[in-house]
């Protein structure tokens, strides 16, 4: 193949990986400001789920796989549906949730989140931040980690035991998923048991929690 | 950034899309009374940071994964948190028949 079509078929993929973006991106942002102007609470809660499929596409455009389904598993089918449920048992009938909000203060509120954004996006551009500036384009290339020209920070597992960075998959186009599953029974294997610990206190405590008082007469 | 900036798609674009969504999960955060309402606006904020550890983690670093370890954590708090808000919403709607975060002050009392 010349070097003018491998140019001309990069610079296509350019474009249309800058268009995925774009939308993406729209479709993040503007179901967010669905959220902030919503007055009715079940409407916030269908704008979130465009919101957090739109994450999730983020995920995927970033090459982050496993982590786009985890998004859209436990985020859209689980978090979201429980959000529902907690509307559905805890508003009688007035829906709409604004009214107690003075005037002056969702004004001073978006003041803020101006300032904060603003502030967050000049801060992001000022900083000059380490970069491997050849893996921005190449999607799904291989062979990233050895063309940076850099030598790959090392795990702290002893040398021949589970080694995520040897483990293959991180950019040959397997998915993530073997890597990540590596990486969460060797470096993170304490965290991974903390949080495993912390999810059966939390499925105890809110089933605790939430129960009716049977003799309290509450409710 | 450098170059065409809406071509070339980088580091910067994805944290400006996550510097976005963080402020406006504040300004939820900050104008609702419903406590589930509240609730949304922090899973806006998380997936925020989420964005920003993927992104990192994809420019940064791509021979490791460790932002994505982040984010599979910060989910899975997100799930645990969301699930203990919200019986704690319950319990207290049951108290006090309302969702409403200002008239949740029985401990004043």
């Amino acid at each position: 193949m010349s070097a003018v079509g491998c140019g001309r078929e990069g610079e296509w993929a350019l474009s249309f990986h800058a268009i995925i973006f774009w939308a993406l991106a729209a479709m993040t942002i503007v179901p967010a400001i669905g959220i902030v102007v919503s007055k009715n609470i079940v409407h916030m809660a269908f704008w979130l789920l465009g919101t957090l499929m739109g994450v999730a596409g983020l995920y995927l455009h970033m090459e982050a796989d496993f982590l786009g389904m985890t998004q859209v598993f436990v985020y859209i089918g689980g978090i979201n549906v429980l959000l529902l449920f907690g509307i559905m048992l805890t508003n009688r009938e007035p829906l709409y949730v604004r009214a107690a909000v003075k005037r002056p203060a969702i004004a001073s509120a978006v003041l803020l989140g101006v300032v904060v954004a603003v502030g967050l996006i000049q801060s992001y551009g000022a900083t000059e931040w380490h970069t491997a500036k050849d893996v921005v384009i190449e999607a799904g290339a291989s062979g990233s980690a050895e063309s940076m020209g850099r030598p790959s920070v090392k795990p702290m597992t002893a040398p021949g035991l589970l080694d995520p960075a040897s483990a293959e998959g991180v950019t040959n186009g397997d998915g993530t998923a073997a890597t990540l599953g590596t990486y969460l029974l060797s470096d993170y294997i304490l965290p991974f048991e903390i949080v495993s610990i912390l999810l059966l206190v939390v499925l105890v405590g809110a089933a605790y929690i939430a129960r009716r008082d049977p003799e309290g007469g509450s409710a | 950034m450098g170059g065409n900036t809406f071509m070339d798609i980088g580091l910067g674009h994805y944290l400006a899309v996550s510097a976005i969504l963080f402020a406006l999960g504040l300004v939820v955060v900050m104008t609702r009374r419903n406590a589930i309402g509240i609730l949304m606006g922090l899973e806006l904020l998380l997936n925020a940071a989420g964005i920003n550890f993927v992104a990192f983690n994809r420019f940064s670093a791509p021979e490791r994964m460790d932002g994505q370890i982040f984010v599979i954590f910060i989910v899975i708090l997100a799930a645990a948190e969301a699930a203990t808000a919200l019986a704690l919403v319950l319990n207290i709607y049951h108290q006090i028949h309302t969702a409403n975060v200002d008239e949740a002050h029985l401990l004043k009392e």
